[in-house]
């Protein structure tokens, strides 16, 4: 069903999904703007596009002794990884990788994000950023095996970890009606690996911003735009392993990816705005004692169904 | 395509590989060494091992991350920035390493490889763990348990943290006495 498309479309996937990043960030700034009482207009919604010039132009700040390379090199990690994430993601019924392990992929990728936060913390040689970066890790590792018990649900449903294979087992069923706990989770997990909304954590008020605290110019901008791929990507994921991919009545099967992946994005941006920030510290203890046994307890729903067939 | 990918992947992977010991930072020694793990994963893709190489990447990652945090923690100066070295002995180390890495890359050149006899296998990971594992699987499994026994108990054993350090002798007391306040069952 999901067909493999040639190799240039890999470069189409970082265009897609920074379309529909700014979406996400347009609705994101309406959001903003209803809720601080102003009026909703379309350069309202174009506010954070009108950031990027001002962060291109912008200075980038320096501090004493820093670790310049593994700065660089944290930052440049985070939109990296959320554009090779996104590398598997079927759009409609066409593919830029069918790969045959997808979802590990995806995993793989998502957690690079590890590696390039504590970098980025660690780089500038400054308190509140290190702790940041710290705070990143503590946090990945209390959302990381919840979510990958989440995957876990989906590849068992399929029998494949594949993700082409997941969509075409949710011919009959979206895996969200009979696996809703891997769903949600999988959600949560979205904001905790692109710290955005209950899991900003790691960047803070209470740490002046923590990792993204001595970030400014084109720093600022590349972290910042990581963070939202990630997002996007997470939420794009969503609709191949949950909610049927390109899979639906009347419309095409891109228009249907279109529609479903602009639902859930927007879901996690209204969500951004009511959920508190939850520690790392708190959310470990729920996480592991809480979500990783019902995750487990969700893998044996497919499994269990899987062996009945 | 894929030799091209070769010639970038293995230098970079031996080349960041030695640079672990070149660096005087713990943060720098473990990224290398984690660029050194990416590179081998890499290869383990082109060599058609998906699984394999994509799970030494996602594990990799987060290891060399944990490792980072406990290497800087237990570090005689916590902050990790004084020139350290990862290494004793320079000359012999230096000597040991580049003979082990001379012998074992040489035994891949001068070794004569069998032709290929029948085409690939369609999934060449279940091949190669049945080769690894097949006769011994049922020694692997028990093994498997017995080392994840020895981490539950070992961790049971160490951890101040217990049923009977939170709720008290009688496992009555409420809330639980936790260092941080917050969280489950309080």
């Amino acid at each position: 069903m999901v067909a493999s498309a040639p190799l240039w479309s890999a470069l189409l996937v970082p265009v897609v999904l920074l379309g529909f990043t700014v979406a996400a960030l347009a609705v994101d700034a309406m959001l903003a703007a209803r809720v601080a009482g102003r009026r909703m207009s379309v350069a309202v919604a174009l506010g954070p596009l009108a950031e990027v010039p001002r962060l291109l132009v912008g200075q980038r700040r320096t501090t004493r002794a820093p670790d310049a390379l593994l700065w660089r090199l944290g930052l440049l990690t985070v939109p990296v990884a959320g554009v090779l994430a996104a590398v598997v993601i079927p759009f409609g019924h066409v593919t830029a990788s069918r790969m045959d392990v997808g979802v590990v992929w995806f995993n793989a990728m998502e957690v690079l994000t590890w590696a390039g936060l504590w970098m980025a913390g660690w780089g500038p040689n400054s308190a509140l950023s290190m702790v940041g970066g710290y705070r990143f890790v503590a946090q990945g590792l209390a959302y990381e095996l919840p979510l990958m018990f989440a995957l876990i649900a989906t590849a068992t449903g399929a029998q494949s970890l594949s993700v082409a294979d997941i969509v075409a087992a949710q011919t009959q069923l979206w895996f969200a009606a009979w696996m809703p706990v891997a769903f949600v989770v999988y959600l949560a997990s979205v904001y905790a690996f692109s710290f955005l909304g209950p899991f900003d954590y790691p960047a803070g008020r209470d740490l002046a911003g923590g990792v993204l605290g001595e970030l400014s110019g084109i720093d600022r901008l590349v972290v910042r735009a990581g963070q939202w791929l990630l997002l996007t990507a997470g939420a794009a994921m969503s609709v191949p392993l949950f909610l049927g991919g390109g899979n639906g009545p009347l419309l095409p099967a891109w228009l249907w990816s279109t529609v479903k992946t602009l639902a859930v994005l927007g879901v996690l941006v209204w969500g951004r705005r009511r959920l508190p920030t939850i520690r790392a510290d708190r959310y470990v203890e729920a996480a592991w004692v809480v979500l990783i046994p019902l995750t487990i307890a969700q893998v044996f729903v497919p499994a269990l169904v899987v062996l009945r067939r | 395509m894929s030799t091209v990918l070769f010639w970038v992947l293995a230098p970079l992977a031996a080349a960041s590989g030695f640079l672990v010991f070149r660096f005087n930072s713990m943060a720098r020694a473990t990224i290398s060494l984690l660029v050194s793990f990416l590179a081998t994963g890499g290869l383990l893709i082109l060599l058609g091992l998906g699984y394999l190489g994509v799970v030494v990447i996602l594990m990799m990652v987060m290891e060399m991350v944990i490792m980072a945090v406990f290497m800087i923690a237990y570090m005689m100066n916590p902050a990790g920035l004084m020139p350290m070295a990862m290494y004793h002995n320079r000359r012999w180390s230096l000597v040991i390493g580049l003979a082990t890495f001379v012998l074992l890359a040489g035994g891949i050149v001068v070794v004569p490889w069998p032709h290929r006899a029948a085409t690939p296998p369609k999934d060449p990971t279940f091949q190669l763990g049945t080769a690894l594992m097949g006769a011994q699987m049922l020694t692997m499994i028990t093994l498997g348990f017995a080392l994840f026994a020895t981490m539950v108990a070992a961790v049971v054993l160490a951890t101040h943290r217990g049923r009977y350090d939170r709720f008290g002798d009688d496992l009555k007391r409420r809330p639980a006495a936790d260092p941080v306040r917050g969280g489950v069952e309080r």
